[in-house]
């Protein structure tokens, strides 16, 4: 809380000292931005952050490419696709393309990073990205067949988000670290300086082909790692940055305020939810979380809209469902909405036998603001709250070994817009699952392998209408960011949470 | 004193082994490395995958021992979080700690010794008040807090300086000042209860008697006994700004080893940290016994204990 004020206190002082205006870098066509987390690898299949997806999407290409506004695939380094059968996908991929070596695009590219990501030895660090595929196969130079483990649904869109085509040649003999240190891909941005962690550079591909992409126009982005937030600010206000991205809100505001900056706000896939320890694992004695109509009563109790609209902000929406609306699958309307009504919340408590409330562990690991508040509106029904903030890591170990009883948690779905890449993650009885509910997880077994889109969306609806009656969750809001920029900079960010440099110009 | 030095060493050594030995613990205790490794978007299958292909599923002793064993052979291994080679990590990150440690230190000597001895000379005089003024400041001020008003000041201001990074001498201008000022209260206040001690003792008014000026019975006679102590506080001072440097460097954008002690802790990334925990533990060390040679250079009565 303290460090909210703080942080107001700077940007009320900064924003009466800088009446005077930022030099652009329009005229040098550099665009400066900050990453505030330090990247680990450029190599996306060696990173698992944010900052990562955003270098990939501008240095490599997928075969596949789903437009961010109206969520369509089109080919991007394939051309055309087909399902063979339902393991065996053929594409015919684009000619003509370079990597930023000079080394040609074709299937062996393809073939050579398809096994080589497969094979779960050469330890790729999101192992679900890719270990869906078995292998690949070159049917003719631009013909290439991808082959699947199993019947999976979601095989377009991943082809589509974190699989990106590496160069044969090259990565074969750089591997991981030298792909980390001197990045070759086919994308809009070729990278020419990198500081492990710290800098990067990367420059327009003038060779780049005319891919749904779009061609870029900015030739220069350097991007510097600073982690202090009002460092980065400062840096904004003196001209040496001109785009910083997840900006908190208070800051954001001021910064709109100001006329110098452009604020654009985004919603991003990631879901804020309570998790209830519905199975009875945590040691809790006796758990009241076992009980339907206590878990209900946690649903109640909290006024996500006015979280929404106090804490949050911008385009943050109170969230109903184990999953992102905009997801695949992912049923709104059969959603059982619970609405903040704290009297009917102390009812329910009553009726489990709790007129008094009880205690019980509160487990969080990010947005401590947040969590403090929801403990408060459920202090407010009589459930009291030992509150413990722990390191990500260490929440998450306790939480595998089924030790917490209640708990705040967020998941991003890696911006895979099928509701498998959440609602399937965590009630699919694995070391995540709270509920451990059998009907559930058949639901979502027929959802997730099923190629009929119309069989997943009915299967996805029983599954969410389901753990919404049961109330296993109480999903919370989606979150959203913040990119603020110069005003000589023309961006519409896009509600994945991607940066997308190609679709950024000088005005 | 070739076995006293022997002994020190001796010591020195065990006190490292222990540090990193309790640090290796603390890092098991503060959560599942495997889990940290993984990511939050990484599936329990993931983190069992880890868990197996960096051997954390075996005792943590045997962990331990492995580790010590290819470190006393020069080798730290590679970094879990960036996947390169942790000595290379650290030789880059720690030239930038180092300068900015020798320039803090450096700004606090110069700044705090002289201001002690003025102090101490006119005892609750105006140059005292203020003396005392700047070190309860220096203490209280929060260092992110001082250095984001330098930011707003002479970065977005007046454009003197760069906001941050490392690029250029002046970029490290500012976080010297941080660093240095932050180091200073203690400095400053040992230096003036020490001359006032030492300011009133027989051999000073002998000194005094005998007609040296007031200049050589200053620096000459007073100071060199008044800062022994000093020396001795400006070793660990120095220590910590090599290792605890943390805020400032986060603030600047300086990519030290400070820094990257803390980010290599929330990571989870135990070889860095341990290279690192030695490291600075080994700094304490040496800037300790750097201090005990200079104390005995500058008390001849140290030499002979």
């Amino acid at each position: 809380m303290t460090k909210t004020a703080l942080r107001s206190t700077i940007a009320g002082i900064a924003l009466a000292a800088s009446a005077g205006v930022a030099l652009a870098d329009k005229a040098s066509d550099t665009l400066n931005m900050a990453f505030t987390k330090e990247l680990e690898n450029v190599d996306s299949y060696f990173n698992s952050s944010r900052e990562g997806v955003v270098m990939q999407r501008a240095v490599w290409d997928g075969l596949i490419y789903r437009d961010p506004v109206t969520n369509e695939y089109v080919g991007n380094l394939a051309t055309s696709w087909t399902w063979i059968d339902d393991t065996t996908l053929e594409l015919k991929l684009r000619e003509g393309v370079k990597f930023h070596n000079g080394e040609d695009f074709n299937a062996d590219d393809v073939v050579f990073t398809v096994n080589f990501v497969a094979k779960e030895e050469n330890g790729v660090k999101t192992q679900r990205n890719v270990n869906w595929m078995k292998s690949a196969e070159k049917v003719d130079d631009y013909t290439v067949r991808i082959l699947l483990k199993e019947k999976f649904p979601a095989a377009i869109e991943f082809l589509s988000g974190p699989v990106s085509i590496y160069p044969n040649e090259y990565y074969a003999e750089a591997g991981p670290s030298g792909m980390g240190l001197k990045p070759v891909g086919t994308g809009p941005y070729k990278v020419t300086s990198v500081v492990p962690g710290q800098h990067f550079v990367l420059e327009k591909n003038e060779n780049y082909f005319d891919g749904p992409k779009g061609q870029p126009s900015i030739g220069k982005i350097d991007i510097r790692t600073v982690p202090d937030v009002n460092t980065q600010i400062a840096e904004l206000f003196s001209g040496t940055l001109d785009m910083i991205w997840q900006v908190p809100a208070d800051q954001a505001e001021k910064l709109a305020s100001m006329g110098d900056f452009t604020v654009a706000n985004e919603s991003t896939m990631r879901v804020g939810y309570l998790s209830m320890d519905a199975a009875g694992r945590s040691s809790m004695d006796p758990n009241p979380f076992k009980d339907v109509r206590v878990r209900q009563a946690v649903n109640y109790a909290i006024d996500r809209k006015a979280m929404v609209e106090n804490l949050l902000k911008g385009k943050s929406v109170q969230v109903d469902t184990p999953c992102f609306p905009s997801q695949f699958g992912c049923a709104t309307d059969a959603a059982v909405v619970y609405e903040y009504n704290p009297e009917k919340a102390k009812a329910l408590l009553a009726e489990a036998g709790y007129p008094d409330g009880f205690t019980t562990e509160f487990y969080a690991y990010r947005d401590r603001d947040y969590a403090e508040a929801i403990a408060s509106y459920l202090n407010a029904v009589g459930i009291k709250i030992d509150f413990k903030m722990l390191q990500y890591s260490a929440l998450r170990e306790l939480n595998m070994k089924g030790e917490v009883p209640l708990s705040f948690m967020t998941w991003g779905s890696y911006s895979i817009n099928d509701a498998s890449a959440m609602v399937s993650q965590f009630f699919k009885h694995g070391s995540l699952d709270d509920a451990r509910d059998d009907q559930v997880k058949a639901d979502l077994e027929v959802a997730d392998s099923s190629t009929d889109p119309a069989t997943r969306k009915e299967y996805y609806a029983k599954a969410i209408a389901r753990i919404t009656e049961e109330a296993y969750w109480a999903p919370m809001f989606s979150y959203n960011t913040n990119y603020v920029f110069k005003s000589d900079v023309e961006y519409t960010p896009t509600a994945d949470e991607v940066l997308r440099f190609t679709t950024m110009k000088w005005k | 004193m070739l076995q006293f030095i022997l002994k020190r060493l001796g010591l020195a050594i065990l006190v490292a082994l222990t540090v990193s030995f309790i640090s290796f613990s603390l890092l098991f205790l503060a959560g599942d490395p495997a889990a940290a490794l993984a990511g939050e978007t990484a599936s329990g299958e993931d983190i069992e995958a880890i868990r197996v292909l960096y051997g954390f599923d075996r005792p943590m002793l045997v962990q331990y021992g492995e580790w010590l064993w290819s470190a006393v052979r020069g080798n730290f291994g590679e970094s879990y979080y960036f996947k390169l080679p942790v000595s290379s990590l650290i030789a880059e990150r720690l030239s930038v700690t180092m300068m900015l440690g020798v320039c803090g230190i450096t700004f606090a000597l110069l700044m705090a010794v002289p201001l002690g001895v003025l102090a101490a000379m006119r005892p609750n005089s105006i140059i005292d008040r203020i003396a005392l003024f700047l070190s309860v400041a220096g203490q209280a001020l929060p260092s992110f807090w001082f250095g984001l008003i330098l930011i707003v000041v002479f970065a977005i201001q007046l454009r003197w300086l760069p906001v941050s990074g490392a690029a250029t001498w002046a970029h490290f201008v500012m976080p010297t000042i941080v660093l240095g000022y932050y180091a200073m209260p203690a400095i400053m206040r040992l230096t003036r209860a020490g001359m006032l001690e030492v300011l009133s003792s027989d051999y000073i008014r002998t000194a005094r008697a005998k007609g040296a000026s007031e200049l050589r019975v200053m620096f000459r006679h007073a100071l060199r006994n008044a800062i022994i102590p000093v020396v001795s506080l400006a070793a660990v001072q120095m220590g910590f700004m090599l290792g605890g440097s943390i805020v400032v460097e986060s603030i600047f954008a300086l990519h030290g080893a400070g820094y990257l002690a803390w980010e290599s802790i929330a990571r989870n990334d135990l070889p860095t940290v341990q290279a690192l925990i030695l490291i600075f533990s080994m700094f304490y060390i040496v800037f300790n016994f750097l201090a005990d040679v200079l104390n005995a250079w500058l008390d001849p009565r140290m030499r002979s204990s």
